[in-house]
Parts: C-alpha cells; structure tokens; sequence
C-alpha cells in the first residue's frame, strides 16, 4: 500500500491531536491505536468484539457483511473499545489524512465512554477491559467444546444468544437470587384509615414485610432478565453450561449503552472529529481537505437535495443536535448532558421543532407492502418513531412468569406495550433452544394476529438430560 | 495484543507487523460450521435431492445443492400490518412515498436479525452423499464373488536370506541381528553389529486374486413407449446403482447398451439422448449383452452386474427366446436387476419382462426386479437390488 510512509505522518499527529483534544477539555483513558487488516474490521464488526465466543451464526452474519462489502455498501474505518486502556482498531485501508479524522472520532468516543452515566455503571460492573474479558470468555467455551464436545456447547450457546438482549439492566450484572421465603402479610388492621385507604382502590405496592414467613415463589415478579433467570434457577443446568450463559450475559451488559446511546455517543465523537480538525493548524492543506470530505461522507445526511429517504443517519443527526446544544448552552452544559442522558432522553429533551425542521425529519406511516404517507410534524410521535427500535434492547419484552412445581417453565410475553404478539414460528424456534437447557417443557403466552391469547409449548423431547 | 503495553510506542509498529491478525478467521471457521449443519439438515434429505443428479461418470464429481441459510431465532414481533418510521428528506406531511426495493434490505442490519432468504448451493461430494446414504439407508456392501473371477497377482510372502537391496526389511534384520548378539555376548564373544546373515529380505509370490474388476452393463429400452420422464428415471436409477457398485471395485466398466427390435452398445454421452423407433423386443437387448459379454468380459475374470430399465411391454412371441436369453445371462453374472418403470405406482412387476425376471428370481438369488413409478422410488429399488445381491452372493 501506498501510504505506509503517510501512516508515518499520521503516527506523530496523534499525540498533537491529544494535546488539542484535552486542550478543549476532553478526559479518557489512555488509547492503544492499532491499524488492523480489513478482514480484522469486518470480523470486529460481526462478532462486536475483536476475540468472541464460535458460534455458526456469526458465520452468517459474516457471509451477509462479506457480500455487502463487496457491493461497497459499507466501509468500516474504526471500532473504539472502552477502557482503561481504550482500543482503537483502525482499518488498514485508511488513508492517512482519514486517519486524523479518524483518530480525533476516536478520542471523541473515549471521552464519551469515560463519562457517560450509562457507560461507566457497565464499566464498573462488568471491567474495564472488555476486549480481554471476551477473549476469555472464548477460551473458556473452546476448553468446553473440548471437555463436552461441540454439540453440547452448541446447544447451549444456541439458547444463550437467542436470549442475548432480554437481560434487565436495572438489576446490575452481580445480583442475588430471589429471598428463599417471604413474610407472610398479617391480617388487615380495620380502622378508619384502612377503610379510607381501601377505597383508593385495588393495592398494588408491594408487600409489607411482617408476620409468619412463607416459601416465596420463583420467580416472585415477572423476570426479564432471562439469561441470569435460567442460569440461576434452571433445574437441571450443569455449572458450565450456567457459566456459558452468564458469560452471554456479561458481554450483554457490555454491548447495552453501545445500544442505548448510539445517537449521542457517535454524534460526539463526530462533533470532536469536526472540532479538532479545525483547530488542527499543523496539518498539510491537502490532508486536511481530504479528511473534510470524509467528514462530511460520514455524517451526510441520508438524502440530499430534492431526495427523500426512509431512514436516518445516526451520525448526522447526533452530529446536529449537539452542534445546537453547543451553540445554544455551551460547551460545559453539553459535557454535562453528555455525561448524564442516553439516546432516549437526548432525542426527548434536544431534538426540537425547529431542528427536526431544519434537518427536515418527518414521521411516515403506511401498509407493511405498498405507499407510505407523510404524517404531521408532531414532535412526540416523532421522538417515540425514532426511539421505538430502541426500547428493550431491541427485543420484545418477554418476561419470565412462573415455574410451576414439575419444572415447566412459563414465559409471558407483554403484548400491550409491544403493541402485536410475537412470531410465533420464531418463538417456538427460540422455546425450543431453551427447552434444551431448561430440559422442562417451556412454554410462551402471546396473542395472534386478532390479539387472542396463545400458548406456544414445546417439551425437551427426547433430548438426553445429559446425566453422568 | 498485550506485548502493546503502553499507547505511545503503539504507533510503531508497521502494519506488515499486524499480519497475524491474518491468522484468525473467525468468520470462515463458524461459516464453515454453519455449512456442516446445513449438511446434517439436506443429509436428512438426500434421497429427495439427489434423485435429480445428472452425471453417469466422469468429470463431476460433486453435486450441487441449493440450500437456504440457517437462521438463528430469536424472539421477534409478528410482521405488522402497518409500518412507521423517520425518515428524511424532502417531504411535506400527506406526501405519498413508493417504497424502494431495497427497503428491506437495509432494515435487516442492526440486532443480527439475519434473513432466512439468501440462498446459495453448497457442493456435496458424491462420493460423500453414497457413503451417508449407506450408512443411512444400511445397505450391505457387495462381495466379490468367491471362487469366480480371480486373477493373478504377485503378493508378499516369507522372508529370505537372499534377494533384491530393494526388498530388505530392516526390522525384520535388526531382529536378527539382536538375537545373534544376544547369544554371541553370553557366550563372551565379540559381536559386529551386522553380519550378511542377519539380512533378511522379502519374497513374493505369484498367488491367485479375487478380481476387483468389475463390469456394469446398462440396458436401455429405447423404444417409442419410454418417454422423457421414464428414462430420467432410468438414468439416475443408473447413476446411483453405479456409485453404490463403485464403492467396492476399484475398477469399475460401464457399457452402455440400449435397445428397441435390435440393440446397439453406445458411448455414455450418446446413450440417453439415443430414441428408436418400434417396439420392443428383449431378447435382442440381452443378446447383445450375452455378446458384448463373451468378446470382451470373461465372467472368470470379472464381476459382471448387468441392470436392465425398460416399461416391460415385450412382443408375447418373444418372450421364450428372451426367458433363454436371460438365463444365459444370468449365469454369467453377478447380479442382474430389471427396473421396471411403470407410469403407475404398483407393488410388483406384472409386465413381460417384469415377470420373466420374477419368476427366474425364485430359483435364482442373483437376479431381481422392482418397479418404480416416480423419482421417489428409487431409492427403494436401490435399497431392493443392494440388499438381495449382497444375499444372493
């Protein structure tokens, strides 16, 4: 490649632009740069992580990110890990003048991960250093594959992936099991206040805590966070197989502010990466051209001039709005935001009217095949349109209900919020990878097309219980 | 990655250097398990898919299936009946928008929600797909036939104190010299580590071989009556008897000889595509066999397999001289098999053929018959033919 001389030249510009990225207040750890083959990038990008876990269906997703790279549809320049050391994994196929871009993104997305709420409570559970976690988490499961074979492994791993988003992340990654027994309530005190407080209606609060205590049952409330769910309280799981799935869990806790704050966090990192580059003096007039125009290819807007798309560009729309709220509020009031929101509260509170306008975001609504239509600019609906995808880790919300006394496992599906039941081939699908761990019958409530209730069941089978 | 311990010397290192990273492949390894499961998957289907294979011998050895990819399930909401979304651009409210094609395409990227839809072929052995379907289907490997072909050939036999450098055995030497040793040291002797009467060398010996060469004759009834559909089945009936015989004989003959009031022996390329015209006569088809048989396929020194496709319709007069014709042929070989393919589904064979193959077969292990109305069959008739000739041998 040409520009291994270039890559020379951008190598003394990193600590230069360090220098202007704390100069303007940013604070991160240390980050280890590192140009890697695009076959490295692409594989980043499938597995989320430079060393994961085998599984066939990252295969998958690599043949469909090979084919897609082929038709040029997509171009990775880098990934950012955070921790302490950050890890910055920059394509090899960049040019140098991408790389100052590219490394100012970088440090951009190191201050965000080193500030934001969301970012450092995952940091503080699950480590600072990810990248070596994973990988652990992979020689882990290749000692088991070799212990217990590949199928075994399989099957397991085929279950803790397809559960990979219902994790609870309100619960924190270490939590205790359920309290073995609960307080049983004592009989109601029949006074005055206890008539005045009966006729507010049904109680829904939780239990006082008095009186005889009584077996509790599991789980106690309706349990979202499947993976630590089965893992824990899975009546006939091995100790390595509960270790696969709470292994699943951990790079889960990593992966959630990624999710849940891809709006801000790439729109900062490019707001820094446009920033610094101006006050990058020292760049060569050519280099700094070049690493403008890849500016602005990045957070183009989905459509330009007179074209309309049916998507939009995280990038430019995080890029917009703290374009604004710096400009409005100031640099301080924008860290401060940084620090505290993620994308829910941020498209809530920043996208305005008038910037929604100017970057002319509409609402459109149709049939599942055929025209769709314009809606009003009705900011709310806007804001759910946009966060919708988000909510649950992008998961419909399934919830663990009841283990009844012979093992069968019950989940229930909260098709009021969700708005529609679940797939039910796909269900039955996913019931059927965690009837191999649960080895009970499991069994799902959803509705159907005309929101009538259905119970999807499957039995283990004949799958062996694995008993040595 | 941590020999890179701090972040400022990070920088120098070449990417020439970084080219281990070209020694994982992550996404080719599990690409390559996820085919081995699609492989399990049309395993459970092969009788289906290869019914449809297209080659006799030669070049291809592999087929190629078209297969969908694995879809890893998660939970996921039912296909709306109505869409919304953001979108950007140029657009007033109560604007109609068509939707773009590849619509779709791009709502599939984030959460792995990876479409079912990509098809693509995977590429069997055939070799591969015979050897599962044994397995699957249990079907017994042929014998040579015991004291029938044999052949000459030279087999290693004894050791020598004589013969050819190229023939010494070492280890049997070294034995030797051990022993010699062994009892020259007790007796206090001094002992040279070799003497030339330690050699030892190999000999061999002209002994007689069951022959591993093996002919298989086709026979093809081309007459009017066996239309595109009868003689597809015919073929790839043929195609897998084939294989399945290949699995035993290194060298395998074919001969390819098809028929209507005469018979004529084809080149494999020429043998389907060969249309008659007139009806069908069976002795001259089996007589032709008999031919080809004595000029050129000694039964002392090959198995011979002879399968026979036809509708089964033969002239009535011919039917004494065809009865003599096929047992003439049935002494000579190993096993003959007659397909009868019958536009309808039925149990056994009734027509002429048919029945002169049945009725011989129940004083004759070696002979058989099986009808077959559709591509779903054969793997019965293969399964039918395979399990008698492994009994009748």
């Amino acid at each position: 490649m040409p520009n291994t001389m270039h890559t020379e030249d951008w190598q003394s510009h990193i600590s230069r632009i360090e220098q202007l990225a704390r100069a303007q207040g940013l604070k991160y750890h240390p980050v280890e740069f590192e140009v890697v083959p695009e076959s490295f990038m692409t594989e980043i990008a499938i597995y989320g992580l430079p060393v994961r876990m085998p599984h066939w269906s990252f295969g998958v997703r690599y043949i469909y990110q090979l084919i897609q790279h082929r038709m040029g549809l997509s171009r990775l320049f880098e990934v950012v890990f955070p921790g302490n050391p950050g890890r910055a994994y920059l394509a090899k196929s960049n040019s140098a003048a991408e790389n100052v871009l590219v490394t100012a993104h970088v440090l951009g997305h190191a201050d965000f991960s080193a500030n934001n709420m969301l970012f450092r409570r995952s940091q503080d559970q699950v480590g600072e250093h990810i990248v070596e976690q994973a990988a652990a988490h992979a020689r882990q499961i290749a000692m088991a594959i070799e212990e217990h074979g590949l199928e075994r492994v399989e099957l397991v791993l085929d279950a803790a992936l397809s559960l990979e988003q219902h994790i609870d992340i309100d619960q924190g990654l270490r939590r205790p099991r359920y309290p073995e027994m609960i307080a049983e309530r004592g009989p109601p005190v029949n006074d005055e206040f206890a008539k005045r407080f009966a006729s507010l209606g049904p109680d829904t609060a939780r239990p006082v805590h008095s009186g005889p205590a009584k077996k509790a049952p599991i789980p106690p409330h309706p349990e979202s966070d499947l993976l630590w769910f089965i893992a824990q309280y899975a009546p006939e799981m091995e100790p390595w197989e509960r270790d696969i799935f709470l292994a699943v869990r951990e790079e889960s806790f990593y992966f959630y502010p990624v999710f849940a704050c891809q709006i801000m966090n790439e729109g900062w990192a490019s707001y820094w990466h446009a920033r610094l580059l101006r006050e990058a003096d020292f760049l060569p007039a050519a280099a700094y051209v070049d690493a403008i125009k890849c500016h602005s290819d990045v957070v183009r807007p989905t459509a330009t001039g007179d074209n309309v798309a049916l998507q939009t560009n995280p990038y430019h729309l995080g890029f917009s709005i703290w374009e604004k709220i710096v400009e409005a509020q100031g640099l301080e009031a924008a860290r401060r935001i940084m620090a505290e929101d993620d994308d829910f509260s941020f498209v809530r509170n920043h996208l305005t009217h008038d910037l929604a306008t100017e970057l002319k975001l509409f609402r459109f609504k149709g049939p599942a095949t055929g025209t769709l239509t314009v809606q009003d600019m009705d900011l709310p609906s806007l804001h759910e349109a946009l966060l919708h995808p988000k909510y649950g880790f992008g998961a419909p919300r399934v919830s663990a209900a009841r283990v009844h006394v012979d093992g069968k496992l019950e989940l229930h599906h909260d098709h009021v919020t969700d708005g529609r039941g679940l797939d039910p081939e796909r269900a039955r699908k996913v019931l059927e990878y965690v009837a191999k761990v649960w080895r009970r019958p499991v069994s799902m409530a959803t509705v159907d097309n005309d929101q009538r209730s259905v119970e999807i069941s499957v039995s283990p089978g004949l799958t062996p219980s694995f008993s040595r | 990655m941590s020999d890179n311990a701090t972040g400022s010397d990070s920088g120098n290192r070449s990417p020439g250097e970084a080219g281990w990273y070209d020694l994982f492949s992550r996404g080719a390894r599990d690409w390559l398990r996820h085919n081995d499961k699609v492989r399990d998957a049309v395993r459970q289907h092969l009788p289906q898919i290869v019914a449809g294979a297209d080659v006799l011998t030669g070049g291809a050895s592999t087929v190629r299936v078209p297969v969908k990819m694995l879809e890893h399930y998660r939970f996921r909401l039912r296909n709306s009946n109505e869409q919304q979304g953001v979108g950007q651009g140029q657009a007033k409210p109560g604007d109609r928008i068509g939707r773009p094609q590849q619509d779709s395409e791009n709502q599939r990227g984030q959460g792995g929600n990876e479409d079912g839809g990509v098809q693509y072929t995977l590429e069997f052995r055939i070799d591969d797909i015979v050897d599962w379907l044994w397995e699957e289907m249990k079907l017994p490997n042929l014998e040579a036939k015991a004291g029938r072909a044999k052949e000459d050939d030279w087999t290693r036999e004894g050791w020598d104190r004589r013969g050819a450098r190229s023939r010494l055995d070492r280890r049997r030497s070294m034995k030797e010299s051990i022993k010699r040793r062994g009892v020259q040291s007790a007796s206090g002797a001094e002992s040279p580590s070799f003497t030339d009467d330690d050699l030892r060398y190999r000999q061999l010996a002209k002994r007689e071989q069951p022959a591993m060469q093996a002919v298989v004759i086709l026979l093809l009834d081309v007459s009017g009556s066996m239309g595109e559909r009868e003689r597809q089945i015919s073929k790839t009936f043929f195609f897998w008897a084939i294989q399945g015989l290949r699995r035993q004989y290194r060298h395998l003959e074919l001969v390819f000889v098809a028929h209507t009031s005469e018979a004529w022996e084809f080149e494999e390329d020429e043998f389907f595509k060969v249309t008659g015209t007139g009806g069908t006569v069976a002795s001259a088809g089996l007589k032709k066999v008999r031919q080809v048989i004595e000029e050129r396929y000694s039964p002392s020194q090959y198995n011979i397999y002879l399968f026979y496709a036809s509708d089964g319709e033969n002239f009535p007069s011919d039917q004494p001289q065809a009865q003599a014709a096929l047992e003439e042929v049935s002494g000579d070989c190993n096993y003959c098999g007659f397909l009868e393919v019958a536009p309808l589904a039925g149990a056994a064979p009734d027509s002429e053929i048919g029945r002169l193959f049945v009725d011989l077969s129940r004083d004759d292990d070696s002979v058989g018959a099986y009808r077959v109305s559709g591509t779903d069959d054969i793997w019965n008739a293969v399964r039918h033919f395979f399990t008698h000739a492994s009994q009748g041998s």
